[in-house]
């Protein structure tokens, strides 16, 4: 496979959030509005670019059995790095993401990535998986949260596009993030057939 | 590189070694970022003191005392000077009642009691509902009251403040912690003068829930 369909394959046809279904936990949680699931987007992108790089650098030094325990604790080491950088320089958006972003090391599309491809491939093409994965990831986080925002509370990425009294609450809440993921893959799934 | 065998000595060798450089390389990190974490956080407490109190000019950070509160977690308060006369104390209170647990709030109060100022630091609140406890008309309605004359609960309870439509719980738990604010702050100016504590409220914080 060449570098350039590793890299297209997780915008659309293996879009992580719209095709395989990964990271479900933080796509539902956060993207109550477009910068929020923008920052989870590119926190996620960081964390998957960096592990799939080292992962797949150190493959060869880690026997199997303990393969997954090296993983995490690659994956882990990353995300504490955002979550340190973020509260430092960015602290409202690290404030409105809060706890999930140390959840980022238990999102099964990270390790998933680790397991599936950069523990088989060479750096370089690693780097661009997690790329292709991270960007896919964040777009979608970004058209669900604007989908979200918009219809719940007339907004996008805080700019007023209606009146207040458009917002129906239920978008902003938990239900009104399975509708929006749903009509979402409904559409991906129509683009890719 | 061929694979590694899964010998015992092999990962532990590869186990220790990984946890060795991401741990080290995860200490530079955490020196690195100390400081402006600490001056986000530094610059963040001092805004919101700004926002509740009337301008000053010492640094309430460094006078900062604390009020003792009955069963609970001792309230921070700074006090704002202009030259030598004190205009007012931000208090950094809270309340355990919100609809998802933990909210933090900056009152301000002058000497005599008055509020000032509100601003909200910290919150759970489901989005769209709870949330509107930082809207302007909410707060509005708290401004130059002061709890030891006027009741400060929502009008279900009998009080004067209008609570935010469909999130009565998060309307009184932020009166809630105003009223606590207030009642340290008065008890310990009556300690100071001799007098009787006026009113005692019982929530408490608990050690769960407080990710700072």
């Amino acid at each position: 496979m060449s570098n350039i369909t590793t890299f297209t394959k997780g915008l659309l046809k293996e879009n992580p959030v719209f095709v395989l279904l990964l990271g479900m936990c933080p796509t539902l949680g956060v993207t109550t509005t477009a910068f929020n699931g923008l920052g989870m987007g590119l926190a996620t992108t960081f964390v998957l670019v960096m592990s799939n790089l080292v992962i797949s650098l150190i493959k060869g030094g880690i026997p199997d059995k303990v393969r997954i325990p090296s993983f995490v604790v690659v994956i882990a080491s990353f995300v504490t790095v955002v979550e340190l950088a973020m509260q430092a320089y960015l602290p409202s958006l690290f404030e409105s993401l809060g706890l999930f972003i140390p959840l980022i090391v238990v999102n099964c599309l990270v390790l998933g990535r680790a397991e599936a491809f950069a523990s088989k491939n060479k750096a370089l093409s690693s780097v661009v998986d997690g790329l292709g994965m991270g960007i896919g990831f964040s777009l979608a986080l970004t058209i669900l949260g604007a989908a979200r925002e918009l219809l719940g509370s007339g907004l996008m990425f805080g700019l007023k596009i209606f009146d207040n009294s458009f917002g129906m609450l239920v978008f902003v809440l938990a239900p009104g993030a399975f509708f929006v993921l749903g009509y979402l893959i409904l559409i991906v799934n129509r683009i890719n057939k | 590189m061929a694979k590694k065998e899964s010998s015992f000595k092999n990962m532990v060798i590869a186990l220790f070694v990984i946890s060795a450089v991401a741990s080290t390389t995860l200490g530079f990190v955490y020196e690195f970022t100390k400081e402006p974490i600490a001056q986000a956080r530094l610059s963040k407490k001092l805004n919101a003191i700004k926002m509740v109190v009337p301008p000053f000019d010492n640094d309430p950070n460094a006078d900062m005392y604390t009020l003792p509160v009955d069963g609970g977690e001792a309230l921070e308060a700074y006090p704002a000077k202009m030259g030598e006369e004190l205009v007012g104390v931000a208090i950094r209170t809270y309340t355990m009642n919100g609809f998802s647990g933990l909210v933090r709030l900056m009152v301000g109060l002058s000497p005599s009691g008055d509020i000032t100022g509100i601003s909200v630091l910290e919150h759970k609140e489901t989005p769209g509902l709870g949330t509107h406890m930082s809207d302007e008309w909410f707060i509005a309605q708290f401004i130059s009251k002061n709890p030891g004359k006027n009741n400060i609960a929502v009008k279900k309870d009998g009080g004067e403040v209008d609570a935010i439509t469909a999130a009565t719980i998060s309307s009184r738990a932020f009166t809630d912690a105003v009223q606590r604010a207030y009642n340290a702050y008065k008890n310990s100016a009556d300690a100071e003068s001799g007098a009787t504590v006026i009113k005692q409220d019982t929530t408490q914080l608990s050690k769960g829930g407080n990710y700072e």
